[in-house]
């Protein structure tokens, strides 16, 4: 029963990077209509950014994050501008290409100016484990601080997208493009800002997710990515909600996967539930079946 | 314009002249092995720890040796590009591959083109097995495996052993096997047997938890350092202490960049090398290294240095010169590689025909971030 439950918090702690990163490609095809493969790589560079910050620069934690979110945005934005807007009237396919272009660039720059080699990413969480019934079921500060990441960026989110004028847009430029455009919504700016804010959470992503495995390279994001890229799937992507149960539910299925089926098909057991949601409903848990107009 | 060219031909040629010039004079030795990507402080170590031999060995005036080093990113693929390069640039033997995977390939390719290739750190059994003109500098798997067990069981390090290993590497799985074989027959309890499947897998907690669980008070990792570092983090988040022990992957867990040494404390590992030994041809060896390149040598240096002064040995018996072709010198080699011993950094070594060496195993510990000998 211990066993049980600390692989669940190990579940639920691994899923709740997995949320945070899928939050990010949720929200760029909810409002861009595009999938975002460069999104795990930027979450790459947000670690390096606060490594380089705590370690080189010998910034406190707290600034190094915001550098990281800092440089992220301006990256995500950059990112849009140069390689995704020209493509807006392409076919999806192309965007899509693009996008694992722009991923494996990233991933080529960072081993241009960080280097191939591995570093260990030393934790800019300092809260100490939680120890919980007489020792047996630890929780550690790093997954305390992801999951309540996690709980305060999807309020914001979810109040952001529903109560301000901005958040609105971006609804209304999920629904209908064409019609936000004549009620006057400047579009391309819409879509920049979601970019801007995905991106931000992409460097908390990456500080979060190095902090609780602390092994960082020019390929750390794209592995997260994929399975995140998974959650958002299985939550039904385009939802915010969606992203994070969809995170947790991965998360969870695969380490007790990994406890109780086999240790070797960890990863296998992610993508099967990607194929399984695909076949049952392709909309995913919480996503919304919308009709093609014809 | 157009002298502008003729001018940077020109140059083009007349540097390519000294490069010719440089290569007649000296036996070429092709290096190959990851100077970039997961796997680059083995190939630097390598090719580091080697230049210091070919140094030493050129300012005593008589052979006179030259490095020529490629990088294959720890990848098959890449290592026979690093192979045809090394061979167009005029190799007449190698020293390589650094890792095994790369290893196998490009031994294969050795055999049929007859290229003698001695390695400093390809481990499998693979790299030699029915090729004759491959040879190793240091333990094959199996034996690093037995050799652990052995260890683990002759020191009382624990009663009861778990194991993480690595079954998507054929360098994790070989150590693996022959530590299981060895294990059973010396009646070393083995409660965990755990596995992941690539070498970018970050979660460990269930095979942490599977180990802790079963009360391993040993845990044998046959893997790399990236892993074990991360297993090194998340044993220490929930508090699991077991005594972890390694085997040569696990060298260069110190040089990580920003690693917290404080994890590795008590780490212990397998490795013919110990840098803070006291003989001379050690201190030697680590003094000049820290001097030109500013770390502690590990034992993948002292592989490649030892691999030079066998590769010099042999060279002067069988009396290879410039001129011999590779295919003549890889014969040459074969023979006289069974005949040699080797008082080097890392034991006394002999070879068998199978290419395989032998020498002593021992181990170290690390303490205060540094690897200090067991006594």
């Amino acid at each position: 029963m211990i066993s049980f439950l600390s692989h669940l918090v190990n579940g639920i702690s691994l899923g709740s990077v997995y949320a945070i990163i899928a939050l990010g490609y949720s929200m760029v095809y909810g409002i861009a209509k595009m999938l975002n493969f460069a999104h795990g790589d930027v979450i790459m560079v947000g670690a390096y950014i606060t490594f380089c910050a705590t370690q080189y620069w010998g910034l406190p934690p707290v600034v190094s994050v915001l550098a990281a979110m800092l440089v992220c945005t301006v990256l995500g934005v950059v990112i849009e501008r140069l390689a995704y807007k020209p493509l807006r009237a392409a076919t999806s396919l192309a965007v899509l290409i693009t996008a694992i272009g722009m991923s494996y660039f990233l991933q080529n720059a960072a081993q241009l100016i960080w280097g191939a080699n591995p570093k260990s990413f030393p934790s800019v969480i300092t809260l100490p484990t939680l120890s919980l019934m007489g020792g047996q079921l630890l929780i550690s500060g790093e997954t305390m601080v992801t999951v309540l990441a996690n709980v305060i960026i999807m309020i914001v989110l979810t109040i952001f997208t529903s109560k301000t004028k901005m958040g609105r847009a971006m609804r209304a430029v999920s629904e209908d493009k064409g019609a936000a455009e004549l009620m006057g919504i400047n579009v391309n700016a819409t879509i920049s800002l979601t970019f801007a804010i995905g991106s931000a959470l992409a460097a908390v992503a990456g500080v979060l997710l190095c902090s609780a495995y602390p092994a960082l390279m020019p390929t750390t994001g794209s592995m997260p990515g994929i399975k995140a890229f998974t959650a958002a799937v299985f939550g039904g992507i385009g939802s915010i909600p969606g992203a994070l149960v969809g995170g947790l539910l991965l998360g969870v299925i695969e380490i007790l996967g990994k406890a109780y089926i086999s240790m070797e098909l960890g990863d296998a057991f992610v993508f099967a539930v990607l194929i399984i949601v695909l076949l049952v409903k392709p909309t995913g848990l919480l996503g919304k079946k919308v009709h093609e107009k014809v | 314009m157009k002298k502008i060219v003729a001018a940077v031909l020109a140059m083009m040629m007349a540097l390519s002249c000294f490069a010719f010039a440089s290569a007649e004079d000296a036996i070429k030795i092709g290096v190959i092995g990851p100077m970039t990507g997961g796997a680059a402080v083995y190939g630097t170590a390598v090719a580091n720890g080697a230049q210091i031999a070919v140094d030493e060995i050129n300012a005593l005036g008589g052979i006179q040796l030259a490095l020529d080093v490629q990088d294959d990113e720890h990848d098959a693929e890449k290592g026979i590009n690093a192979y045809n390069t090394v061979l167009d640039n005029g190799a007449q033997m190698i020293l390589g591959t650094v890792t095994t995977a790369p290893c196998i390939a490009v031994a294969a390719e050795a055999y049929e083109e007859r290229v003698f290739m001695l390695t400093p750190s390809a481990s499998s059994t693979k790299v030699i097995e029915g090729k004759d003109n491959v040879y190793q500098v240091c333990f094959t798997d199996p034996a690093q495996g037995a050799a652990s067990a052995q260890y683990i069981f002759d020191h009382k390090l624990g009663t009861k052993v778990g194991i993480i290993y690595n079954n998507g590497s054929d360098y994790s799985v070989g150590i693996y096997q022959t530590f299981i074989e060895k294990a059973k027959e010396l009646n070393l309890e083995v409660v965990a047997e755990t596995t992941f499947s690539s070498e970018d897998n970050a979660d460990f907690s269930v095979q942490i938890a599977a180990c802790k669980d079963n009360g391993a008070d040993v845990v044998f990792l046959p893997i790399y350092y990236t892993p074990a570092s991360l297993i090194l983090a998340q044993a220490k988040s929930v508090e699991y202490a077991p005594i972890f022990f390694g085997v040569d992957g696990m060298d260069g867990i110190l040089t990580l960049e920003g690693f917290d040494k404080n994890l590795a404390e008590g780490v212990m590992l397998l490795t013919p090398f110990s840098a803070d030994a006291e003989d001379d041809l050690t201190k030697n060896f680590v003094g000049k290294y820290q001097q030109a390149y500013g770390e502690i040598p590990n034992q993948f240096a002292a592989d490649a240095y030892d691999g030079v002064y066998a590769l010099y040995q042999a060279i002067q018996n069988t009396g290879i010169t410039t001129e011999t072709d590779y295919a003549e010198a890889c014969e040459l080699l074969i023979a006289e590689m069974q005949k040699i011993e080797i008082a080097g950094l890392t034991g006394t070594m002999t070879w068998a025909a199978t290419g395989e060496v032998t020498k002593t195993p021992t181990a170290v510990v690390i303490e205060n971030g540094v690897y200090v000998g067991v006594k």
